[in-house]
C-alpha cells in the first residue's frame, strides 16, 4: 500500500486518481500508524515551503517522516514534495526541510536569462543523467509538466534527471537512496508520468 | 526549454460535449471522457472544459463529467464558465480541475482574482479575457463578447498579473471564427504588457495559422476547439508539423 500523506496541502484528488489507474493500492491519510505500516510514502504538495513545513511539523510528520525513510522505505516527494527532502529553503524566509537530501530551495526568478518567465509552467524535456527504476520506461528528451516558481540548488550529487529554463538546469529528478524527489507532477504528466507512478508502486524498499 | 501547448478546448453543456469530434463512423461523440482521451491520446497539452449550461441544475452533471474526466486523463484540466465566487473555484477544483479560468466573474468582482490567487495559489488562476478593437483601443467584452464594459484590456490583464492570475487566455473577438490566423498584433501588445504565460484563442482555421503564432516569442499556448473537433486540423499531425518547423513541441507517439 502507498500512503499519501495528507497534511492539508493541495489537491490530491489526481494523484491518487492516477495511483488507482496504475493499480497501485493507495491510501490518503495524515494517520502516524497507517503511514509506518504503507509499504511507500509519498509526499504531494503545493503552495509555499514554510507553511507546509509547518504543517507536516504540527502534525508530527516531519520526524516521522525521517525515521521513515531512515528504515529504508520507499519515499517519493512530487512538487514542493520534493523541496520538502531538501535541507533548507529561501522562499519568504528561511526554512528549514527534512534535510534527507543535501540542497536549498531558492528563487528561481533572479538566476533566468531574461524573457524567461516564473512560474517555470509547462511542459519541458526531461534530460536523464543517471539511470533510476523509476524512470525505466521514460526516454532522454520526454516531456513532463512543471508548475514552480522555486527551484532545487546544490544537489548535485543526488540528480537524476534535469530540465533546461530559461538558461537553468532545474533538478526534475533527484534521488538518494530510497529517497526520491520530482518537481514536476507525475499525476500529470500523461503516459510518461503514470509509467513512473507506476515504477514506484513497485519499488523495492525496507517493509515493501 | 519549455515546449510550446496546444490546447483544445471543450464546451459542456448538462455534462455533455457540445459539439463533439467525429470519429469514424460515429457523429459527434458527445461523451466528456471518450473525447478528454481522444484528446490525450493526440498530444493534446493541456484540456480546457467550458461549462456553458444556463441552469443550476445542469451543474452537478458538470461536476460529475469533471470528476470522471479527472479519473482517466492525467494531463492539466483547466475549467471555466459560470466562475463567479472562491465556491465556484472550490467546486471545480474537488473534482480534478487543475486550473479555474475566471471571465465575466472577475469583471464583476475585480477582487475575486486576487482572493483565489491567495486562497489556491497564482498557478491555478487563469485570467480569461474576450478583447475587441473600439476606436483604435483593445477594450474588454462581457457576457461572451456581447456588452462593452468599457475597460482597457491591456490595463485589464496588467492588473490580472499584478492580482495574481498566473496565465491568461486571450480571446480575439476580432478574429474570432473568421479562421484567418490568431490577433498577433494584439498579442504582442499583451506580451509588452505582462510576463506571465499568454494563451492565444480566436482565429485558428490551419496549421499555419499556429506556426505564425509561435513566432511570437511571448506566446505560450494556442488554443481552439472547432477546428479541433471537426478534424479539420488534427493535433498529433498539427504538432509534428510545427517540431518540424522549429517549435519546441512535445509529441505523444502512438
Amino acid at each position: 500500500m502507498i500512503a499519501v500523506v495528507d497534511y492539508g496541502v493541495g489537491n490530491l484528488f489526481s494523484l491518487a486518481r492516477s495511483l488507482e489507474y496504475v493499480g497501485a493500492n493507495c491510501a490518503v491519510t495524515r494517520d502516524p500508524e497507517a503511514l509506518r505500516r504503507a509499504d511507500r510514502i509519498i509526499l504531494p504538495g503545493v503552495g509555499a515551503f514554510g507553511d507546509a513545513a509547518r504543517r507536516l511539523r504540527d502534525l508530527g510528520l516531519d520526524a516521522l517522516l525521517q525515521d521513515q525513510a531512515a528504515l529504508g522505505k520507499p519515499l517519493l516527494g512530487i512538487c514542493l514534495g520534493m523541496q520538502l527532502l531538501l535541507d533548507v529553503s529561501y522562499e519568504y524566509g528561511e526554512h528549514p526541510g527534512l534535510g534527507l537530501i543535501p540542497g536549498a530551495v531558492k528563487p528561481l526568478a533572479p538566476a533566468l536569462a531574461p524573457g524567461a518567465k516564473v512560474p517555470h509552467m509547462g511542459w519541458n524535456a526531461l534530460r536523464i543523467l543517471d539511470g533510476d527504476p523509476l524512470l525505466a520506461g521514460v526516454r532522454q528528451g520526454d516531456s513532463v509538466y512543471y508548475v514552480h516558481s522555486y527551484y532545487a540548488t546544490g544537489c548535485e550529487a543526488s540528480l537524476v534527471a534535469v530540465s533546461e529554463h530559461g538558461g537553468v538546469e532545474v533538478p526534475g529528478v533527484v534521488r538518494r537512496g530510497n529517497v526520491c524527489g520530482m518537481q514536476f507532477h507525475p499525476e500529470k504528466s500523461g503516459a510518461v508520468g503514470l509509467g513512473m507512478l507506476a515504477a514506484f508502486a513497485k519499488e523495492e524498499g525496507a517493509g515493501c | 526549454m519549455l515546449n510550446r501547448r496546444i490546447i483544445p478546448c471543450l464546451d459542456v453543456r448538462n455534462g455533455r460535449v457540445v459539439k463533439g469530434v467525429n470519429f469514424e463512423g460515429l457523429r459527434d461523440v458527445d461523451d466528456p471522457v471518450a473525447l478528454a482521451k481522444y484528446y490525450n491520446d493526440s498530444g493534446a497539452d493541456e484540456l480546457v472544459f467550458y461549462d456553458i449550461t444556463a441552469s443550476a441544475e445542469g451543474r452537478p452533471l458538470f461536476a460529475d463529467a469533471l470528476r470522471a474526466v479527472a479519473s482517466q486523463v492525467f494531463i492539466p484540466l483547466t475549467v471555466g464558465g459560470s466562475i463567479n465566487t472562491l465556491d465556484d473555484f472550490d467546486r471545480v477544483l474537488k473534482c480534478g480541475a487543475d486550473k479555474v479560468s475566471v471571465n465575466s466573474g472577475a469583471i464583476r468582482d475585480p477582487g475575486l482574482v486576487a482572493r483565489a490567487a491567495r486562497r489556491y495559489g497564482d498557478q491555478c488562476v487563469v485570467l480569461s479575457v474576450d478583447v475587441r478593437r473600439v476606436d483604435g483601443a483593445y477594450r474588454v467584452f462581457a457576457r461572451g463578447g456581447r456588452d462593452d464594459t468599457g475597460l482597457d484590456a491591456l490595463e485589464w490583464i496588467r492588473r490580472g498579473a499584478d492580482n495574481g492570475a498566473g496565465e491568461v487566455v486571450v480571446n480575439s473577438i476580432d478574429t474570432d471564427g473568421v479562421r484567418g490566423g490568431f490577433d498577433l498584433p494584439l498579442l504582442e501588445a499583451v506580451g509588452r504588457a505582462v510576463s506571465i504565460p499568454i494563451i492565444a484563442s480566436g482565429g485558428a482555421g490551419k496549421a499555419e495559422d499556429f506556426l505564425d503564432l509561435f513566432q511570437l516569442p511571448c506566446v505560450d499556448a494556442g488554443l481552439a476547439a472547432s477546428i479541433f473537433h471537426s478534424r479539420e486540423v488534427d493535433i498529433r499531425g498539427l504538432k509534428r508539423y510545427l517540431r518540424q518547423n522549429g517549435v519546441s513541441m512535445r509529441i505523444v507517439e502512438e
